[in-house]
C-alpha cells in the first residue's frame, strides 16, 4: 500500500507547485495510482534503492530518479530504471 | 522488479481485488529551478521515526496515515521502523536506513553541489494504509503545506 500512499502524497505536493519524484517496486499499482512521475526499479519490495551498504547504486538510482525531472510531461510520467542509468556528478 | 506474483496469497488477492485511488486529472509542477539551486525535501512511507517520537500504530485500522517529521541532519541508523508489514522483506531497511530513507544520499549530493540543499525537515509516513481518506482530506495537505512553507522546490518519494 505504499505505493498508493507515495502517489497520493505526490499528488498533494503537485498541486502546490513542488515538483516530485517517486521510487516504485510495484510498477503496476504505481501505473494504476497515476503517480505523476516515477522510477520503476527492479528490485524486491523494501529494497527500493538496490541494496543495502551499496551508497553508489543508491546514488545512482536516486540520480535517475531526479533525472524524470526534466521530462516535459504531462504526467504521469513512468521510466524504468536500468544499469545504463549512468549520470555523472556536475 | 517486484510483481504482484512475488506476493504472498493473502497479499496477493488483496491487492488484486483492491479498488486503488487514482489521481485524476495529475497534478504536475514544472520544477521552479535547476536542480543544482532546488531545495529538496525527502519523504518516505518506511514508517521510521525518532526514538523520542510516538511510533506509528501499526495495527490501527485502515492504517496510520500520521506523518512524523525527521530532521535532516539526523543520523539515520538511530532511527525507529515502525513498519511491521509482512508484505515486503525488511531485512534489508533494517540494515542500512538509507535503503528507503535516504538521507546520507542526499547530504552527500548536497554536498556535491548536485542538489542546491536539503530541506531541514524529512517526512515520515507508514505504509499500509487501506484506507486513505483521512491522508487524502487531512495529513497529506498537512505535509505538503509544511514543505511549500519551507520553500521546498522537489520532493524524492521513497516508499517500501
Amino acid at each position: 500500500m505504499c505505493h498508493q500512499t507515495v502517489g497520493l502524497i505526490a499528488g498533494e505536493l503537485e498541486s502546490r507547485g513542488i515538483a516530485t519524484t517517486t521510487v516504485t517496486m510495484l510498477r503496476e499499482i504505481t501505473a494504476k495510482v497515476r503517480t505523476p512521475r516515477a522510477l520503476a526499479v527492479p528490485y524486491a519490495l523494501g529494497y527500493p534503492l538496490g541494496k543495502p551498504g551499496d551508497p553508489e547504486l543508491q546514488t545512482r538510482i536516486i540520480r535517475a530518479a531526479f533525472a524524470l525531472l526534466e521530462a516535459p510531461g504531462p504526467g504521469p510520467v513512468l521510466a524504468d530504471f536500468t544499469s545504463t542509468w549512468i549520470r555523472s556528478a556536475p | 522488479m517486484a510483481s504482484l506474483s512475488d506476493l504472498s496469497l493473502k497479499n496477493r488477492v488483496f491487492m488484486a481485488t483492491y479498488r486503488y485511488r487514482a489521481l485524476d486529472p495529475v497534478p504536475f509542477a514544472r520544477p521552479r529551478k535547476p536542480l543544482p539551486s532546488a531545495r529538496v525535501a525527502l519523504v518516505t512511507t518506511g514508517g521510521v521515526h525518532l526514538p523520542s517520537q510516538v511510533p506509528f500504530d501499526d495495527a490501527m485500522k485502515g492504517g496510520d496515515s500520521s506523518f512524523r517529521e525527521i530532521p535532516s541532519e539526523t543520523a539515520v541508523e538511530t532511527l525507529g521502523i515502525a513498519h511491521k508489514s509482512d508484505a515486503f522483506d525488511q531485512t534489508g531497511f533494517r540494515a542500512d536506513r538509507n535503503l528507503g530513507f535516504p538521507l546520507d544520499r542526499l547530504r552527500e549530493m548536497a554536498a556535491r553541489g548536485e542538489i542546491g540543499a536539503l530541506n531541514g525537515r524529512a517526512l515520515s509516513f507508514m505504509g499500509s494504509i487501506t484506507a486513505p481518506g483521512r491522508l487524502v482530506k487531512d495529513t497529506a495537505p498537512g505535509a505538503a503545506a509544511l514543505l511549500e512553507a519551507d520553500g521546498v522546490d522537489v520532493a524524492l518519494l521513497v516508499p517500501l
